[in-house]
């Protein structure tokens, strides 16, 4: 049946989305702060991982093993060298601080990378496996269970891990965080980093499936929003639900409006929720 | 006496939880009503609804007779109801003055300019605040931001005037001139309405009063009668310590 | 008011001789200033009088810049065309105001940058109309000589610039910008002081279209070729809000100021440097954001109701 086919397209393409939005939404619900260089880490984790490829054979899958530590460190020097110095300030400064960081970004990665897009393509090629009737690309469909296993690690460190407690701690109430001992400033970095993370080791991932350029970064960052929104700040549960139903809503998007309307559903998509659920389609109430 | 507020059955539900049920209640025009109740018993709730700042999940009231319940925070304003903030928020990045003429503008119906601006002036001398009219202010003490309170709530030209908890952090003395100045409200034909949780102030200046706990009127009357209400009693103190105040008998 | 329009006459008096220098070049730059002047004016509405973070200019200069390319498409003359915009962008501005406006804070924000987006793609969609993502040719005026034609744009945009300030002054000695600072200060309290907010709020972002949709217009006229992604680029709305912050926001000659400032650096130092020239921009709003105390510092205060909350 076509539509399980397009059913299970979505669900892989969700998998993926659900990893690059829940470091957009944990840093958003945490911190206060709408990361617009959250696209471009993904694409630029994506370019490191395509000339790891073509320059030295370095596989993709450990380039996400890589990507981890580097982008943690890039993240964390970021948030506490800049965007620290004004975490209190309102709305519209954070988001104009992060887009001339972004501008400044992508302007590098045009100089350093080209502006052509750029693919990563396996050889040899992964092929295809059939689950009855539905047919997906191998590569397509690993991606998707790193990707998962990724957000599954995410998930385990805020839920497990010292340092996740203490960033829902301070996602839940700051100032109670602080009074019992939490160095707010280290978890805003951490945190910070861990959405650094979750996108710069996504980009690996995703260069395989779609080609990428130095200008990509706000699609990626669009889908972020729209999950966020779907899904409601600051969990990963969240990013997961939007993230599956941002992918399936795109799979039969593209199938009943054509692909090149699929930024407009979204947008749209997103401007409907805001006005009737800003809260997310689970009701958790984020930051505004 | 015509009644000024009246209210019938007004119920307001967050969720699950009732925070103000079946709440009858009627104030005379031209009377210092009280609004008493343990912590938590709905009472702000109950001017949030008159206000118009949540709308009401049942019930009506009513204001100089015509039905408000649907009305929102602003028309409900210039219609006369004012209410003054338990945790007091002046507009910190404007002037004193500013803060009392955008009230005799927005709810009095001042025109913008030199009007509001003198009305403003005469308002903030009333309450004492003359002197600081061009000061920031965020740059208020505490006590005298309650007063500016009372500035704003009396530039928007009301007939009824909700205050809500204005004597809270204030010191003794404070509260004494805090009182003169309700009297010399009341005294130009103002009717009051004053949430508070210091007996003395509600029975040195009310002539009614109503009882409120867990979200329903469980009292009303003078106040006399209230104080002694054992029903009212229970609500503060407990059970027991009513049943000790009634003696062997009780 | 009365200083301020008295300075405000003097300025635009010399600006409308800078013609008379004579270069091609200054007047280009001129108009260029003048324009976003416009954009930066226009924001100060919404973003700096009552604090909503917009980033909806970039969606009205489109949509003007849009309407009246069409109109003139179907024969209208120049002028009526670039009312007509400013017509649909106030309307557009009300429908989008009473819908996004009850939002606040970063949705508020990202809602209004996502209009642009989708704006943008359906203008791409409408082929027929619009000539989508081939782009639309306008009818190239008939003048006189280039300089002419130059000398025409110019005074063009210099009439939308005096009208947007005439409003602004306007505004803000006017119940209308007090209340706006009202709401900005805090919403709840301007609400139970008995100022409509939505009425204020969308009147607010009215005045931060209609000005902006007339300039889109003439600019598609001045430059009679335009495409979706050049007047739906979001960079005009955060031009327009760096500009604000550069030269003070909510007040009335800031906008301006900032406008001009931007634009004069953006000349001297990196108009030159094609490769870098979104890298030196990203730069100096960094440098903005991060260290000019005086603009950003009141700016803060004035904002403050909008700090994370717990």
């Amino acid at each position: 049946m076509l539509y399980l086919q397009i059913l299970a397209n979505g669900l892989v393409l969700g998998g993926l989305y659900a990893c690059i939005a829940s470091g957009f939404s944990l840093v958003w619900g945490v911190l206060n702060v709408i990361n617009i260089l959250h696209g471009s880490f993904i694409v630029l984790g994506g370019y490191l991982a395509y000339f790891a490829y073509v320059k030295a054979g370095v596989h993709p899958f450990l380039s996400i093993l890589i990507a981890i530590p580097a982008f943690f460190a890039i993240g964390y020097a970021l948030q506490r060298l800049m965007i620290n110095r004004i975490i209190a300030a309102p709305v519209l400064l954070t988001l104009t601080l992060t887009f001339g960081l972004d501008l400044m970004l992508s302007n590098g990665m045009i100089l350093a990378f080209t502006a052509d897009f750029k693919k990563l393509v396996l050889e040899p090629p992964l092929g295809t496996i059939a689950f009855g009737e539905v047919v997906l690309p191998i590569d397509r469909l690993a991606a998707m269970v790193l990707a998962l296993a990724l957000t599954g690690m995410l998930y385990l460190i805020l839920s497990r891990s010292r340092i996740g407690r203490a960033i829902v701690a301070v996602r839940m109430d700051r100032e109670a965080a602080a009074l019992m001992g939490v160095d707010v400033k280290r978890i805003y970095a951490a945190t910070f980093g861990l959405g650094a993370v979750m996108a710069g080791a996504s980009g690996p991932l995703l260069v395989m499936i779609f080609p990428i350029s130095p200008l990509g970064g706000p699609a990626y960052l669009g889908k972020a929003f729209v999950i966020c929104v779907l899904g409601g700040l600051g969990s990963v549960p969240g990013a997961m639900i939007g993230g599956l139903v941002l992918g399936v809503a795109e799979s039969f998007g593209s199938l009943w409006f054509g692909p090149e309307h699929a930024i407009t559903l979204s947008f749209s998509l997103l401007i409907l929720m805001l006005l009737f659920r800003p809260h997310g389609l689970l009701g958790r109430k984020g930051y505004e | 006496m015509s009644a000024l507020l009246e209210l019938e059955g007004v119920t307001r539900r967050f969720g699950g939880l009732r925070a103000v049920s079946n709440v009858t209640l009627s104030v005379p025009m031209g009377e210092v009503a009280g609004l008493i109740g343990p912590n938590g018993a709905g009472k702000t709730t109950l001017v949030n609804v008159i206000t118009g700042v949540h709308p009401a999940s049942a019930g009506t009231v009513r204001f100089a007779g015509a039905d408000i319940t649907r009305l929102k925070p602003h028309q409900a304003a210039r219609r006369g109801i004012a209410r003054t903030f338990q945790i007091v928020q002046p507009f910190s990045g404007m002037t004193v003055l500013e803060n009392v003429a955008a009230a005799a503008m927005f709810a009095g119906g001042a025109a913008y300019g030199d009007a509001a601006n003198d009305e403003a002036m005469r308002h903030l001398r009333f309450v004492g605040l003359g002197e600081v009219a061009n000061k920031s202010a965020a740059s208020l003490t505490l006590a005298m931001r309650k007063r500016l309170e009372f500035a704003k709530g009396l530039a928007m030209r009301p007939k009824l005037l909700l205050l809500d908890e204005v004597n809270a952090g204030l010191s003794l003395s404070e509260v004494e001139a805090a009182l003169e100045l309700i009297r010399a409200i009341a005294a130009r034909g103002v009717t009051v309405l004053i949430i508070e949780h210091l007996m003395k102030v509600v029975l040195s200046l009310c002539s009614r009063i109503v009882v409120l706990h867990h979200g329903e009127l469980i009292a009303a009357g003078a106040p006399q009668a209230i104080i002694e209400d054992p029903r009212v009693i229970e609500a503060y103190l407990g059970r027991r310590y009513s049943r000790a105040q009634a003696g062997p008998n009780g | 008011m009365k200083r301020d329009a008295t300075i405000a006459a003097v300025l635009f008096a010399l600006v409308a001789l800078l013609p008379l220098a004579g270069e091609a070049y200054w007047m280009r730059l001129g108009t260029i200033v003048l324009m976003y002047g416009v954009l930066a004016m226009s924001w100060n509405f919404i973003g700096g009088m009552a604090g909503y973070p917009s980033f909806a200019v970039a969606a009205f200069f489109g949509l003007g810049a849009y309407t009246g390319a069409v109109a003139q498409k179907f024969g209208l003359p120049m002028g009526l065309a670039w009312a007509g915009a400013g017509l649909v962008a106030m309307v557009f501005a009300v429908l989008l105001g009473i819908a996004l406006l009850r939002l606040r804070g970063h949705y508020f924000a990202i809602a209004s940058l996502v209009v642009a987006e989708v704006l943008r793609e359906l203008v791409n969609a409408a082929t027929e109309l619009t000539g989508g993502g081939m782009g639309l040719n306008l009818p190239i005026p008939a003048m006189a000589s280039v300089d002419a034609q130059a000398r025409f744009f110019f005074y063009a945009m210099f009439g939308v610039a005096a009208l947007t300030f005439a409003a602004t002054l306007a505004t803000t000695y006017s119940k209308l910008g007090f209340g706006l600072r009202c709401i900005q200060q805090n919403e709840a309290a301007a609400d139970m002081l008995g100022v409509d907010t939505t009425f204020y709020k969308v009147s607010g972002f009215v005045l931060s279209g209609v000005f902006v949709g007339m300039a889109g217009a003439v600019y598609a006229s001045w430059v009679y070729y335009i495409e979706p992604p050049d007047v739906f680029d979001v960079l005009f709305s955060v031009k327009a809000i760096v500009m604000v912050l550069l030269g003070g926001a909510g007040s009335v000659f800031g906008p301006l100021i900032g406008a001009a400032l931007f634009l004069g650096l953006e000349e001297l130092v990196w108009r030159n440097y094609l490769e870098v020239h979104t890298g030196v921009l990203g730069l100096m709003i960094v440098v903005l954001v991060l260290f000019l105390p005086k603009g950003l510092l009141s700016l803060s205060q004035r904002f403050g109701r909008w700090r994370p909350t717990g």
